[in-house]
């Protein structure tokens, strides 16, 4: 369990470590992925940039009309800040689901976006929050959909040499849930839903639902999203829509949960995470 | 100094703190890994990735030439050195040369290969990539019943079949049992391998005195005389040349309750570099070649009258031996064996052993060590038994228990039950349970469509290992006590505790019949030179043998200071009592602190007596003993997702007196959470190429905290009379109890749709596959 020799920097500003990511460097934000795999040998990077000293990288502000958080954010920052609380329940709610205190204490939104883990939890309800992820390479920034970013298994659109440096989530007014099965080793979701539902008059006006955990990369499942959105949001309604959410998806198989299992689960965790939004809808 | 140290409060059966904890929980504690020692060298470990390979080459060069490398060495280097021992002995068994470190061919994945020794642990580990080894991979066999198929790969080329042994032990007359039975059920049950994972992993620390000719070895064991006896044995060096020291000792559950192979390597090492050297287990490195526990396939027939009465029990154990005995291996299922009729009278018994060779690592011990399988053997063919006639479960059970007037109870299988009352746990289990209530709410939950699961499991276990006759290597163990002139006590234990507590619950014994505070005992362990030769911890023995060699050795020096007391008052007449010997016509007392001054000052000797209060015991045990007791497991199943939540885990276990109630409780909720690990979550998974699926934290699901359901822990008492403290031991029973009363509760959740029994681990996918389909898996 002892890593390769590597070098270290550290800077305090941004356009530093850029240069230092141009050069070839990884970047290290908690290390809370990247360093047991250098444990273990499955990675060797020969140059980490620490990037836990740049200031303008840990923040969590609102902007017109959004939270803007930066890549350095904690997990336990984003569960606990009484913005995200209130503005945009979902990503708190689902910070909070991450691992235990201590990598909710270490870990970070940015860190755990780029590394891209296909159970990671972030991813679902970043789809469902159609959010945005601001990249920052050698041009300058560039913003990408959450739909965009995530392409497959540990790997986004993330080019040589550019970096998370900002998610952006919309202010949200959603009912709102997230719904996982924890791997009983890693905690890591077998499957995970993030729901948001909004309804006006009885009806469901707007369903977004983010799935991650399933298959090799978090997406949004649009299909129950159309199916529930227009309805009256009933039991069957749902039940309805949440049958929809694995349709055609390639699920993932292992030693904890075989595909058609996963499948089973996405369904009735939709089921269950559309019913706690709905209850919470407005 | 005072100059009486009296109590007079008793210790014994009180929930003392530990005395122990202060140092574990701040984390002061010394642990292998915290020995430094000057010039301290570290050895990386090169280990086999294939599970069956010949070694066509190694080339060293670059290795050797790495910065801080200063040497590396072998298997070739380190052939001489003796092969790792296996004690256990069966007729005819076949005992592979287990030489340290593989010389040709390696067996499993993780067989050490080389060992790389550097001035800096990092630079050890850079080293070790550099090997070139040149493998020409084998092909492989990891399963147990496909190792038995013909045509299978040999394991051991010499021995195609893959078969170490067989072994045959029967009881009674099994062909009449099964032909006046009314019924026969029979079931194909599996206990799965685990990773004993204690928490610190394996260490040692090994340093050559070379001008003293002494060889210091710091080991992480539950064993250290037997890790001295034997280690020196392989290194060829003077048994009284060698001191072994196991600091503290952060878990060992069985596992280390062995003799490795680094614990030579690394005496080897220091002898040949003349530095010392430490090398410390990865937790990768512990999952793959630490021995692993349990690897049963039991075939089981139950033959009984239509009224429940069981006539006998046939029984076939395929044990996945792993590619090597390691000290227990093949003993382990015999365990089972001689714990198969369980609580049951029935003396017609018929047990077979296949013991298989695989290529994965060793199995061997791991709490409870064949009793965990042999009771979730019995337990579930009982329950499934009790579905086949309608009877209740707990009913058949009480039906074919031992009664009370038969202790001591000759059993099918060669044992003497020493005492019991095998209706009493279960008796009060079931009024904690409400049992009647709860099963009217189960016709109720049923009818709503909702599975709720009551499961019983009443266990019995075979303690205090044991009787000299009946083990590898002796089966006493030793105390000696020193009072010391200033009138402090130490005890020195040949058990050596990983973690259970004897620091107190020795202390207790001692303060109590020396009636001083418990302050100024001292319990040593675990340093042969400090220590008199001793077994060690293993097979809940520590209290129930341990303890009692104290409690004689405490006797002796009670008698010495009642000599000295008498003398010093000047009176024949005294008691002594409360830390003080008083002459009984006076009232004049003289304490233990003067006493034992005087006993070292020696000014006057009593007649026949020698100077000092210092007293040894070694204590041969006459039998094992035989703890019981009752868990009582009710589950609700989420039939949507096959999710299992434990209602309540209600534990009554009877394990004869009770040193300390805290301290057994805490045996009692550890060793369930690791039986609720075997039968909800822990499993060792190796693919058809021999690797080892769950080789990490990440996919190897371990109990943890706020996994645990609250645990409703009680006792009855029936005291041994094997030994004068009355204790059974209490390690193993949480483990031994748990998984049937799991596995019976979720079964019995589902069994009204057809479902019989379920292997262990009881994975959610499972339980949804079944709930929603039916039918055996």
């Amino acid at each position: 369990m002892f890593p390769q020799t590597f070098d270290y920097t550290a800077p305090t500003t941004l356009d530093e470590a850029v240069k230092l990511l141009g050069g070839g460097a990884k970047a290290l934000a908690g290390g809370m992925s990247l360093i047991p795999m250098m444990k273990l040998r499955l990675a060797s990077p020969e140059h980490l940039v620490d990037l836990g000293r740049i200031k303008e990288l840990n923040y969590i502000r609102e902007e017109s009309g959004a939270l803007h958080i930066g890549a350095t954010a904690t997990h336990y920052a984003v569960e606990s800040s009484p913005l995200v609380r209130t503005k945009c329940p979902l990503l708190a709610e689902t910070a909070a689901a991450i691992g235990d205190v201590q990598v909710r204490n270490m870990g970070t939104l940015g860190g755990a976006v780029a590394h891209a883990d296909p159970s990671a939890d972030y991813p679902a309800a970043l789809q469902a929050l159609e959010a945005k992820i601001v990249l920052r390479g050698a041009g300058g920034d560039r913003t990408v959909s959450a739909a965009e970013f995530f392409v497959d298994a540990f790997t986004t659109v993330l080019n040589e040499g550019e970096m998370v440096r900002e998610v952006i989530v919309p202010v949200d007014t959603s009912g709102v849930s997230y719904q996982k099965v924890p791997q009983p080793a890693s905690g890591f979701a077998m499957v995970g839903i993030a729901a948001r539902v909004k309804k006006a008059g009885g009806k469901v006006t707007e369903a977004r639902i983010g799935v991650t955990g399933l298959t090799n990369s978090s997406f949004r499942a649009t299909a129950a999203e159309k199916a529930l959105e227009g309805t009256n949001g009933s039991a069957a309604d749902i039940q309805k829509a949440a049958a929809l959410v694995a349709q055609g998806s390639d699920a993932n198989s292992d030693i904890h949960a075989s595909a058609d299992y996963r499948k089973h689960l996405a369904v009735v965790y939709t089921g269950r995470a559309l019913i706690a939004a709905m209850g919470r809808a407005q | 100094m005072a100059t009486t140290i009296t109590k007079t409060e008793t210790l014994v059966g009180k929930r003392i703190r530990r005395r122990e904890d202060p140092r574990l929980i701040t984390g002061t504690a010394t642990y292998v890994e915290d020995i430094q020692m000057p010039g301290m060298h570290y050895a990386a470990i090169v280990r086999s990735p294939h599970a069956a390979a010949n070694i066509r080459s190694i080339d060293v060069k670059a290795a050797a030439a790495a910065p801080g490398v200063v040497a590396v060495f072998t298997g070739k280097d380190t052939e001489k050195v003796g092969p790792v021992p296996c004690g256990a002995s069966l007729p005819d068994l076949r005992v592979p040369h287990h030489h340290i470190m593989a010389i040709d061919r390696v067996y499993y994945v993780g067989h050490a290969v080389a060992v790389v020794v550097a001035t800096d642990r990092y630079l050890a580990r850079d080293a070790a990539d550099l090997l070139e080894i040149d493998y020409d991979v084998l092909p492989a066999v990891a399963d147990p019943e496909k190792a038995l198929a013909p045509g299978a790969p040999a394991v051991h080329p010499q021995w195609p079949d893959n078969t170490a042994f067989n072994y045959h032990q029967e009881g009674g007359d099994i062909a009449k049992a099964f032909a006046d039975a009314d019924v026969v059920v029979k079931q194909r049950i599996t206990s799965q391998r685990l990773v004993p994972n204690a928490m610190e992993t394996r260490g040692v620390v090994a340093e050559w005195r070379g001008a003293d000719r002494q060889l210091n070895l710091y080991t992480s064991t539950q064993v250290p005389h037997l890790v001295r006896t034997l280690v020196a044995g392989m290194l060829g060096l003077e048994e009284n040349r060698m001191r072994v020291i196991a600091p503290e000792v952060g878990g060992g559950f069985g596992s280390k309750l062995n003799i490795y192979a680094e614990e030579a390597l690394m005496g080897f090492v220091a002898m040949k570099i003349g530095k010392p050297v430490k090398w410390i287990e990865s937790r990768r490195e512990n999952f793959l070649t630490t021995i692993h526990g349990r690897g049963h396939v039991d075939y089981y027939e139950v033959a009984a009258k239509k009224d429940g009465t069981i006539l006998g029990i046939k029984l076939k154990i395929i044990q996945d031996l792993g590619a090597y005995h390691q000290l227990l291996t093949p003993a382990i299922p015999t365990l089972s064996v001689l714990m198969m009729p369980g609580l049951y009278k029935t003396k017609n018994v018929s047990a077979d052993i296949v013991g298989v060779f695989t290529n994965c690592v060793p199995t061997d011990a791991y709490r409870g060590a064949g009793r965990p399988e042999a009771t979730h053997g019995i337990e579930r063919m009982v329950d499934i038994l009790a579905d086949e006639l309608g009877m209740d479960p707990a009913e058949i059970r009480l039906k074919n228990f031992v009664a009370n007037e038969e202790f001591p109870y000759p059993t099918a299988t060669g044992l003497t039950y020493d005492s019991g009352n095998y209706a009493a746990p279960l008796d009060k289990a079931m009024a904690l349970a409400d049992y009647s209530k709860i099963l009217q709410e189960q016709v109720e939950a049923r009818k709503q469509g909702k599975l709720v699961g009551i499961g019983i499991s009443t266990y019995g276990e075979i303690c205090a290992i044991g009787p000299s006759p009946a083990t590898p290597a002796g089966g006493w163990e030793s105390a000696t006590v020193k009072i010391e002139p200033s009138g402090t006590v130490t005890v020195m234990t040949g058990t050596c505790q990983t973690g259970q507590g004897e620091e107190t619950t020795f202390a207790q014994i001692a303060a109590d019949e020396l009636g001083v505070d418990i302050d100024n005992i001292l319990v040593l362990r675990g340093d042969t030179s400090i220590v008199q030769y001793g077994i060690g911890t293993f097979g809940s023995r520590a209290t129930a043998i341990g303890g009692t060699a104290l409690y004689f050795a405490l006797q002796e020096l009670k008698a010495k200071v009642k000599l000295f007391g008498a003398m010093l008052l000047e009176s024949d007449d005294v008691t002594f009592s409360g830390g003080q010997v008083t002459c009984n016509k006076s009232g004049k007392t003289k304490g233990l602190a003067e006493i034992a001054g005087a006993t070292y000052r020696a000014m006057k000797l009593p007649p026949n007596t020698e100077p000092g209060l210092v007293a040894t015991h070694f204590w041969e045990p006459p039998n094992f003993t035989f703890p019981f007791g009752a868990h009582i497991v009710i589950t609700d199943i989420d039939k949507e997702t096959g999710d299992i939540a434990i209602r309540r885990y209600i534990a009554v276990d009877d394990c004869g007196n009770i040193i300390n109630p805290l301290i057994v409780d805490g045996q009692v909720h550890g060793g369930v959470a690791q039986g609720l690990g075997q039968a909800l979550w822990e499993q060792a998974v190796y693919d058809d190429n021999g690797q080892l699926i769950t080789g990490e934290f990440m996919d190897y699901a371990m109990p943890r905290a706020h996994m645990m359901p609250w645990i409703e822990s009680s006792h009855t008492i029936t005291p041994t009379n094997v030994n004068p403290l009355g204790v059974k031991g209490v390690g193993e029973a949480g483990t031994i109890g748990c998984s049937p009363a799991v596995v019976n509760s979720v079964v019995d959740a589902l069994s009204h749709l057809g479902v019989r029994h379920i292997d262990m681990p009881l994975t959610p996918e499972k339980i949804w596959k079944l709930a929603n389909a039916g039918g055996t898996n």
